[in-house]
């Protein structure tokens, strides 16, 4: 008689050189969370969520960060579209330049910014010529920020994602008669679309927490570009436990969000 | 008439494509060859993914690719129809949105294009098909989706890559049954690229043997299994071919061996002999076969009910013997043996084309 085994499966065993490091490293990007709700003034909560300025200022930041996200998909996926699509001289240099900004320091970007969209800058001085109007301090002003700081993401979610695609499919439709542009709207397109969910969760999740740019280029005025990243900041230094309470809010609206989107769409972040 | 008229030249690296093809309308031509033959390529240039280095392709009348005349119609403005190897049905539209592709981006109107899809969705017999994505069709389903999604546009060219590869066996012989009556029609000419000789034969009207991106046999089907011209068609269909010299009744091998034949051939010449008629003896026969020659054992393989026997000698061939017959023989790698033929058992025929 054979005796009847039970399977049981294989249990990779961690060396503890490698699962030592992994407990502090989870350790260290959870232990600020736990801290930020360890300090949280329950009691308090809803009076100081209802204060106007706390609305004003998140009523800002989801708009202005879905605004630049909407502007980064606009401009973005055509641009990640060349990049992987079109071979041309200078592709690379091209490529890095897109990622200038994931890298630039913030404060730089709004500097640079300034320089080049200021009612002085390069372009900023026709533009405020030509129409009166000016982008630094405006709402406006805060979505080329995050616009600007917030589009790599995108763009390299995208392209990746493009390049990662079978482009036989382009080919099929090709054959089908379908020309570059419904090519792209009808079969492209859908096919690289989780690429694109990531790209532009990673693309909001960036403007909403956008603070160097901003206060560098649109300033800090409550209600037109005061968004809750620069009210977390002001708050911290008057009325420590607004802060609190104004970070909570954020973290909430991001778990919140990717928490809704990764089920459906984001297996690709 | 002749629909599709190619002289295709492509050349990449050191692979160089140099075929003519010429199919008429109503007829289903296959383009059959190894792998590496230049099989694709051809199918690429002819759906205009590719364009020639050299040649011209015609499709009733129209200039498809000319190079030395720079016209160069590309593959969205051809009216070609392409079955993929794998299909490459696009996984987020329906089935029957993938069949109306075709005609939306012709312009058809959407309401149109769905009621035609619909209908070239039940000629298939997909009709409760018509909603689900491709990942929920089985291999034979996603195929017929496919082949629907060419035709609807009413292509003049039909092109297929390896229509039945990527199906499994049972379902291979299925399709490759039903494929034949929907590939015919007058109004277009059909081309099925494969490297099965049982596809090209089923589906094709005529073979076009391509190796090393040459043509070297072009025939029916019967023609074609009957006198093979290349050692890759004799393979294919179970031949051992010899080229030679025919007198008479003997065609002498370039070694200097012979081969009598029944048929009275002269001058360059092909001699074919199926491995079934091979007898194999361990010391040399009385009688009187007129084939007979000493060779060496150097392979044994299964092949269905019988023993495949490899065969080195001044006459190279293989011969099946039964499972008793090489077990009585005691048949071992290096074993010598006689190898005898009947001269009624053999094929000659000329070496030369007509």
């Amino acid at each position: 008689m054979t005796e009847v085994q039970r399977r049981r499966p294989v249990r990779t065993r961690a060396p503890v050189v490698l699962l030592v490091p992994a407990l502090v490293g989870l350790a260290f990007l959870v232990l600020p969370l736990v801290g930020l709700i360890a300090r949280t003034p329950w009691g308090s909560l809803g009076e100081r969520l209802a204060d106007p300025a706390v609305i004003a200022a998140l009523r800002l930041s989801l708009f202005t960060a879905t605004v630049a996200t909407v502007v980064c998909l606009v401009l973005g996926v055509p641009l990640a579209w060349v990049l992987a699509r079109v071979p041309f001289r200078g592709r690379r240099v091209v490529r890095a330049l897109v990622t200038v900004p994931l890298v630039l320091p913030p404060v730089v970007g709004g500097v640079a910014l300034f320089l080049a969209l200021g009612r002085r800058g390069l372009v900023g001085a026709w533009l405020y010529e030509a129409t009166g109007y000016s982008l630094p301090f405006t709402t406006t002003g805060v979505i080329v920020a995050e616009a600007f700081v917030a589009m790599p993401f995108l763009v390299i979610s995208v392209e990746g994602a493009l390049r990662a695609a079978d482009t036989r499919y382009e080919e099929a439709a090709a054959t089908l008669g379908a020309g570059g542009w419904m090519t792209f709207r009808r079969v492209t397109l859908p096919l690289v679309a989780p690429g694109v969910a990531a790209g532009s969760v990673l693309c909001w999740a960036r403007a909403l927490g956008e603070f160097g740019a901003t206060i560098t280029f649109a300033g800090n005025f409550p209600g037109r570009t005061q968004t809750m990243p620069l009210a977390v900041y002001l708050a911290l230094e008057t009325d420590p436990s607004a802060a609190i309470v104004l970070s909570l809010v954020l973290l909430v609206v991001c778990v919140a969000i990717l928490a809704l989107l990764r089920e459906r769409w984001v297996g690709a972040l | 008439m002749t629909l599709l008229s190619a002289s295709l030249g492509v050349r990449r690296g050191a692979f160089s494509l140099s075929a003519d093809l010429d199919v008429a309308a109503g007829e289903v031509v296959a383009l059959l060859g190894p792998n590496g033959a230049g099989k694709s390529t051809a199918l690429r240039a002819l759906a205009g993914l590719l364009s020639l280095d050299t040649g011209v392709i015609t499709v009733d009348g129209v200039a498809w690719d000319v190079p030395a005349s720079d016209v160069f119609v590309p593959a969205r403005s051809r009216s070609v129809g392409v079955v993929f190897q794998d299909y490459l049905l696009f996984p987020h539209l329906s089935a029957l949105e993938n069949v109306a592709f075709g005609l939306r981006t012709r312009g058809v109107a959407a309401r149109d294009a769905r009621v035609a899809a619909a209908s070239w969705l039940d000629r298939f017999g997909l009709g409760s098909f018509a909603v689900r994505r491709p990942g929920r069709l089985s291999g034979g389903q996603a195929q017929r989706v496919a082949l629907a999604r060419a035709l609807a546009p009413h292509p003049r060219l039909l092109l297929l890559d390896e229509p039945l590869a990527a199906l499994d066996a049972a379902t291979r012989q299925e399709v490759r049954a039903s494929l034949r009556h929907h590939l015919a029609s007058p109004e277009r000419a059909t081309v099925v690229v494969t490297h099965d000789p049982l596809d090209a034969m089923v589906l094709a009207d005529r073979i076009v043997v391509l190796e090393a991106g040459q043509v070297t046999q072009t025939g029916t089907p019967v023609e074609i299994t009957r006198f093979p011209r290349t050692d890759y068609i004799a393979r294919l269909v179970g031949l051992n071919l010899y080229r030679g010299v025919g007198a008479g009744h003997v065609v002498t091998l370039p070694n200097g061996a012979t081969v009598t034949c029944a048929d009275s051939i002269d001058g360059p010449a092909f001699v074919a002999f199926a491995p079934s008629s091979v007898a194999l003896h361990r010391t040399r026969p009385d009688g009187s076969p007129r084939n007979l020659w000493p060779a060496t054992v150097t392979g044994l393989e299964r092949h269905g009910d019988n023993v495949r026997v490899r065969l080195d000698g001044d006459v190279p061939m293989a011969a099946d013997v039964t499972t008793a017959g090489a077990a009585a023989l005691s048949l071992t790698l290096g074993a010598q043996v006689w190898a005898a033929v009947k001269a009624t058992e053999t094929q000659a025929y000329p070496g030369e084309p007509d």
